[in-house]
């Protein structure tokens, strides 16, 4: 009989093992991206979070002979790990006209946030063990490859992916600066990405692709109404987006 | 047939294209051409669509849903890029007719799109454009609306991403590997998928593209964007975009009941649409700003929508068919109306609208565009003889036949309580004197007649779809309802 449906616990393999690896630790940058007080900072784990996403990608086309997802993972590198916080520092390094008491360091985000710092992570535990065990009682096995096809991707990386999708949505909410809010959603798509490489290496490359324009497209977008608003508000914070209600 | 569906993604595509390159007059006479060189082209898959399904390439497909969103959408490209003109006159902007153009091609595109993946590109395309042009007009209010509709949009449109990798999940199980997400083979194999991802897939999908049409809790973007974008963009925005994002979730929703039966996605699509219709019914009350007023009504409609839908019985699901085109009309007929009054008097405010005099308000200030308007209300609030009171007639007749009789009777409650709303709200607007020392010195007549032919067109659409539906149409819908219900 097999060992699993015996209920035996089966030692994870070098691959599962290097992804569930990887999973957490981008799990933990989200953590890092959640207390960070400096925008700049936020970047830079943003970039170390997105080239482990590059690193997994590599990873799964060697063990699962995906010759697409090198493609995909040198082009994810480019835009995540080079274009994209570029941009960002970019348009983050020059508060023009900041006078607010936390913003004397550029891009200073230390003020936004709606919790203390230790009751943001403690919300981020609370939402990445509601997505953890939510996305773990699903019982989705990874990929099977087709009918008969061997079963390879581990469910405790979706797991950890479900979790990440609620923390990166908690960033968004509990920071009221723009740049914390656009990271917020940049590090939603790396949990998103985790996911798709997981669940579904195969996922056709044009959607990976486009996804990935898209992105960058999106960073544009927001850098631009991130200039606007500077202009405007003369600030980073959105507490003052409050005219348009009811 | 298949060059006049080609033609449909090029037009657009290099009318907003060289736009960019042209004098902005210029620019407003391609919008122009090609708005209704679009629409001309829609009506032109009509009668092939009634009939069998277009496929070419593997990437471009119409039948009968897809194309009855592409006449909403074909329509109201063609009515606002006209109604355009009036409204930019003498502050023609190539940007702005650039992005418009784009923006038309993104919505005309989603709905041709043969899979999953390319519907989700498409849609987010749709949500680039026009964020950009939420903000065109460069105020702190529509940076604001512009910055809350891409984060929110963004974030949802991420979700459904989530569901369209479940959905790829469950179908590489039967499907193989190689499999690019096609709908249409995904229907088929339905019986077989596995359970749980499908349902994943059909919540990701219904919240995600659910925040882009505006349900309930996730429509908080919308009042924003609706009031502060140019109206030609509210227009578009109102009667074709909330649509295209519905038309993703119909996609999922064929696809969910082929797996899993439909009594679970009518669940949950109910659930959603009396969230969306309870809470607009009661925000139309007491608002003060015209635009937003709308925008409350469109959350209305799609509530609405969805509990077509959730009623599962042919006569609803026709109903929500005709409804998607009768209010792509109404809404952009009550936008261009309420365009030209805000133009005419200056500001958004409903106060700032109310009669000029004793004996003049926009009734008798516009000649046209004041009844216009208030016919325009009249429509949305499913008074006979307009597109929507059939449309919603139909609806909840299909609901009480099914025996969804507490769903039916509290639609039937909700939309009459938002019917007093509307209509409170604009004949307070219309026919309530201003205060003595707020009454502005106006003189009699329409801005442009660009603004007002438009109008006239919509109102025709709509007593036509009221009062006698062609014969091609009718034949559409029914395709279309058994391409919805034979999964059922």
């Amino acid at each position: 009989m097999d060992p699993v449906a015996m209920g035996a616990v089966q030692a994870p393999g070098v691959y599962q093992g290097v992804a569930d690896v990887i999973a957490a630790v981008m799990l933990l940058i989200e953590f890092g991206m959640l207390r960070q007080a400096l925008a700049r900072d936020q970047v830079r784990l943003y970039m170390a979070q997105s080239a482990l996403i590059s690193v997994l990608a590599i990873v799964i086309a060697a063990d699962r002979n995906l010759p697409d997802l090198y493609a995909l993972a040198a082009l994810s590198a480019a835009l995540k790990v080079v274009a994209v916080p570029l941009v960002l520092r970019r348009l983050l390094g020059r508060p023009r006209g900041n006078s607010a008491p936390d913003e004397e360091e550029p891009g200073g985000v230390a003020g936004s946030q709606t919790l203390s710092p230790a009751s943001a992570v403690l919300a981020g535990i609370v939402l990445a063990a509601i997505g953890f065990f939510c996305f773990g009682a699903m019982k989705i096995h990874g990929m099977a490859g087709g009918p008969g096809g061997k079963n390879t991707a581990p469910a405790t990386a979706l797991s950890i992916a479900g979790a990440m999708v609620l923390v990166a949505f908690g960033l968004m909410i509990v920071r009221r600066d723009v740049a914390s809010q656009a990271i917020g959603f940049f590090s939603l798509e790396n949990a998103i990405s985790l996911a798709a490489l997981v669940v579904a290496s195969g996922l056709p490359l044009i959607l990976e692709t486009a996804f990935l324009f898209d992105l960058l497209v999106a960073v544009v977008v927001f850098g631009m109404l991130i200039r606007a608003h500077h202009t405007k508000a003369e600030s980073l914070s959105t507490a003052d987006l409050t005219r348009l209600r009811g | 047939m298949i060059g006049v569906v080609l033609a449909l993604l090029i037009v657009p595509l290099v009318a907003g294209l060289t736009c960019f390159a042209l004098a902005a007059q210029v620019a407003a006479a391609v919008t122009v051409v090609s708005g209704l060189a679009s629409f001309a082209l829609v009506l032109a898959v009509v009668p092939t669509a009634a009939h069998h399904d277009l496929n070419y390439l593997s990437y471009l497909r119409a039948d009968a849903v897809s194309t009855i969103f592409l006449l909403a959408t074909g329509f109201l490209y063609g009515a606002v890029a006209v109604y355009a003109v009036g409204y930019l006159k003498g502050h023609h902007d190539r940007r702005f007719y650039a992005g418009l153009n784009l923006f038309a091609w993104a919505m005309l595109a989603a709905p041709l799109m043969s899979s999953l993946a390319l519907l989700w590109i498409a849609v987010e395309v749709t949500t680039i454009i026009s964020a950009l042009l939420v903000a065109i007009e460069d105020t702190a209010a529509a940076a604001e609306a512009a910055w809350k509709y891409v984060l929110i949009a963004s974030a949802g449109l991420g979700l459904a991403l989530l569901g369209t990798v479940f959905a790829y999940y469950a179908s590489a199980q039967v499907l193989g590997e190689h499999y690019n997400l096609a709908i249409q083979p995904l229907i088929q194999a339905g019986a077989q998928l596995p359970h749980t991802p499908v349902r994943l897939a059909f919540l990701l999908a219904l919240l995600g593209y659910g925040t882009k049409v505006g349900l309930f809790p996730v429509h908080t973007w919308l009042p924003d964007a609706h009031s502060e974008a140019p109206t030609p963009v509210s227009a578009l925005l109102s009667g074709s975009l909330l649509a295209v994002s519905f038309y993703a979730i119909l996609r999922f929703y064929q696809l969910t009941a082929a797996s899993l039966g439909s009594g679970f996605p009518r669940d949950a699509l109910l659930a959603f649409g009396v969230g969306s219709l309870l809470l607009a019914a009661l925000y139309v009350f007491g608002q003060r700003d015209v635009k937003r007023l709308l925008a409350y009504s469109s959350v209305e409609h799609m509530g609405i929508l969805a509990i077509g839908v959730s009623f599962g019985a042919p006569v609803a699901l026709a109903g929500v068919m005709l409804h998607v085109l009768a209010h792509a009309a109404a809404k952009g007929n009550a936008f261009m109306g309420a365009g030209v009054l805000v133009v005419k008097f200056g500001s958004k405010r409903i106060s700032a609208l109310r009669r000029a005099s004793d004996i003049q308000g926009g009734l008798d200030l516009l000649p046209w565009s004041g009844p216009l308007f208030l016919l325009a209300v009249f429509a949305l609030s499913a008074m006979p003889p307009s597109g929507i009171f059939r449309s919603e007639f139909q609806i909840v007749y299909g609901g009480l036949g099914s025996g969804n009789y507490a769903a039916a009777a509290a639609l039937i409650v909700l939309v009459t309580v938002a019917f007093f709303g509307l209509t409170a709200s604009a004949t307070r607007m219309l026919f309530t004197p201003a205060p003595l020392r707020a009454r502005p010195t106006l003189s009699r007549g329409e801005p442009s007649a660009w603004m007002v032919v438009p109008v006239i067109a919509g109102v025709a659409v709509l007593f036509i779809l009221g009062l006698h539906p062609p014969g091609e149409l009718t034949g559409l819908i029914s395709r279309a309802v058994a391409q919805l219900g034979a999964t059922r």
